[in-house]
């Protein structure tokens, strides 16, 4: 027998966006018996219209139905037995649906793989709990969900109990559970399944920073029993903690297969190099005064202590008032942060005509995650002659400390101020 | 453990085995069901007994009484509860099966298990609400002071008939239900035909001689005469359209399983 446990060879994933579908909005995402009925029966008259476009030169007639998406594209790797890899990436890089895959909960569309283990995911804490169940309750019925037997529940009980510190609530329904309490009961029973191969997304970034220390920890002991582990994740320094291997996926494909040092190492410099994040004004958002025709911004600097460069070009159709700008720093729910405001007066002519405007601003030491810049230019602070939120996201992927040990989040802040102290014996 | 191969297209090799594996989640699923059905609910379980129980008196007073059905020589509301039984439990696996796996959504979207589990449960939960009814079936034979032949002792078998004839339509519409919504709308019409179309209110005898074969192509015939027949033990079953009538459950059964497999592996993508 060999020693890899899991093997994975030329594995894609695709997906059909349903334009149609999504053009009536997000209700109806699933079709109607009646779509399809009438589908068959246009099925000539879009094949007619098909071939008239072809005819004239224009190809749009089909790909306007169904676009292909690849979540997945080729992807080959072996994992070792009692390997632990972290398997990191931006969003939408097709982490999850590999994971989804590896837990059998989507077929591919491509590929094949070969699992030579009992396999345990745990894509999301608390999946199958029923908030009308006491916490006893939903113990057995999540347990039961993610694969464990009655016996090995009842075995376990009283340390998932010690685990997510909720013996008094036992009997209580679990949603009158504060969140913290939910998220962990839920990540106590999770924690105790014992499978030989354990897949797991993102699930650290719940719950208060001691219950994350503590589940760092029992995701130590797990990694250290010997047990395989694939552990997706945006947390830099837990991957760094727990992974001996990292694997770095770039839209759909792994681009990036070494130790876990390396492929955070790659990932920062990519991401780096990529956040050359642009905005431009969409045909159907005229404006009628000035406004930002463009925007385009370039990270530089120390990683977590990101300098940001925009180059914006504005445009007036009319002269106007002269205004200032300001920009926003908001984090991944878009709830602002701080804001960058070079000028507190208006300096910027509103003749009519494009301008260019630098703008450099110096960001303090951020935690790790994605942030969203919103721009704004006016005359006066209540009068608005352009508002474009959202316009760039980028990441910050090196955490200020990469010693610490458990990972950073919202719950103290996004800053991390410099500090320093001296410690005297009295 | 036998090496587990994930390919694309290929039907799952282990699936009976997984379903074997996780027999355990049949339970606590429909213990979950039974669990959140009735809380925050006043009488409770007794809304078990209660639905089936006004039915029958509605259908006691309307056919019974107003229209004077027949009833094969037995007091007319024994008559309607014994084919109530098995009528409210196919109708509810109907319903409730189909919901299943959409109301289950986050289940299928995020974890891995046979997902046949979720409307055969949903089936059990049925079956144990109809269990629960037999205790008034047992209260309305002390009522009519009645005493049921040796035949009851077959019952099981026609309650093993009426699981296969629920199942079989159950996972049809369910796996129908999870790409097409329409079900939704489908099922309650289903329901309220099928009871004026089964003979509850009324016996299949009543059917005239050259339809009964055509009759029996609905699988709630077989139950329905089946039940009777075990309960009352007055009417002689109708051998050639009860045959076809099991035949037809058996069908269904087969199509429904394997319409289920070979849509299941989607399912968490469109779901």
């Amino acid at each position: 027998m060999s020693d890899s446990i899991i093997k994975v060879e030329g594995l894609s994933k695709r997906y059909l966006l349903e334009h149609q579908a999504t053009r009536t909005g997000g209700a109806f995402q699933y079709k109607r018996f009646s779509d399809v009925l009438s589908g068959v029966a246009s099925k000539p008259a879009r094949w007619l219209a098909a071939r008239r476009d072809r005819r004239s030169g224009n190809g749009m007639g089909h790909s306007s139905q169904q676009e292909e998406f690849w979540a997945l594209k080729d992807v080959s790797f072996d994992i070792k037995r009692g390997e632990v890899a972290g398997i990191i990436g931006r969003n939408g890089a097709g982490k999850s649906t590999l994971l989804k895959i590896l837990s059998r909960i989507t077929e591919p569309t491509k590929g094949r793989i070969e699992i030579d283990g009992r396999v345990a995911s745990l894509l999301e804490v608390g999946t199958g709990f029923h908030p009308e169940l006491t916490g006893r309750e939903n113990i057995f019925l999540n347990g039961a969900i993610l694969g464990m037997h009655q016996s090995e529940i009842r075995r376990k009980f009283d340390e998932i109990v010690d685990f997510a510190e909720v013996e008094r609530f036992l009997d209580t329904p679990v949603k009158r559970y504060s969140s913290g309490m939910y998220v962990r009961l839920a990540f106590a029973v999770a924690a105790h399944l014992e499978p030989e191969i354990l897949i797991i997304d993102e699930v650290l970034a719940v719950g208060d920073s001691d219950f994350q220390k503590k589940c760092l920890g029992k995701m130590k002991d797990v990694a250290h029993g010997g047990r395989t582990v694939l552990f997706v994740s945006h947390n830099m320094s837990a991957v760094r903690n727990l992974c001996s291997r990292g694997l770095l996926m770039v839209k759909g494909q792994k681009l990036f297969d070494g130790t876990a040092e390396q492929a955070i190492a790659e990932y920062s410099s990519a991401t780096t190099t990529q956040s050359s994040l642009t905005w431009k004004r969409p045909l159907n958002l005229p404006q009628d005064q000035i406004g930002f025709e463009s925007i385009e911004v370039h990270l530089s600097g120390e990683e977590s202590q990101v300098q940001l460069k925009c180059s914006i070009v504005l445009q007036s159709p009319q002269s106007g008032e002269p205004v200032f700008i300001a920009v926003d720093i908001c984090d991944q729910l878009q709830t602002p942060i701080m804001q960058a405001l070079p000028f507190t007066k208006p300096f910027i002519s509103g003749k009519s005509g494009r301008q260019r405007l630098s703008l450099e601003i110096d960001l303090p030491r951020l935690i790790p995650g994605q942030y969203v810049l919103d721009f704004w230019i006016g005359s006066h602070f209540s009068t608005t002659a352009d508002y474009v939120k959202n316009a760039v996201t980028f990441e910050v992927v090196q955490a200020p400390s990469s010693d610490r040990s458990f990972p950073h989040s919202s719950s103290h802040g996004y800053l991390v101020p410099e500090s320093r102290c001296a410690l005297v014996t009295l | 453990m036998a090496k587990l191969i994930i390919e694309a297209g290929v039907a799952e090799k282990n699936y009976w085995f997984d379903l074997w594996r996780y027999r355990e989640l049949f339970y606590f699923l429909a213990w979950r069901d039974l669990l959140v059905r009735y809380k925050q609910t006043a009488v409770g379980l007794a809304w078990a007994v209660i639905r089936p129980l006004l039915t029958m008196i509605v259908f006691s007073v309307i056919f019974g009484r107003i229209a004077k059905l027949p009833s094969d020589g037995v007091p007319y509301p024994l008559f309607v509860f014994a084919a109530m039984l098995p009528w409210q439990f196919f109708a509810n696996s109907l319903s409730d099966s189909s919901s299943s796996l959409v109301t289950n959504e986050k289940l299928i979207s995020k974890v891995y298990f046979p997902r046949l589990i979720v409307p055969a449960s949903s089936v059990i939960v049925s079956l144990v609400d109809c269990l629960i009814s037999v205790v008034v079936l047992v209260g309305l034979f002390a009522w009519y002071q009645f005493v049921p032949s040796v035949r009851i002792l077959t019952l099981p078998l026609f309650m093993l008939l009426a699981f296969v004839a629920s199942m079989g339509p159950g996972l049809l519409i369910t796996a129908l239900n999870v790409e097409y919504r329409d079900f939704r709308y489908i099922i309650p019409f289903i329901v309220q035909f099928g009871l004026y179309v089964s003979p509850v209110g009324f016996s299949s005898s009543a059917i005239p001689e050259q339809w009964r074969l055509i009759y029996a192509l609905n699988p709630m015939v077989a139950v329905i005469d089946g039940f009777r027949w075990a309960i009352f033990g007055t009417n002689s079953l109708y051998w050639p359209g009860f045959a076809i009538s099991v035949c037809v459950s058996v069908l269904l059964l087969w199509i429904g399983v394997s319409y289920f497999r070979r849509v299941e592996r989607s399912f968490a993508d469109i779901i």
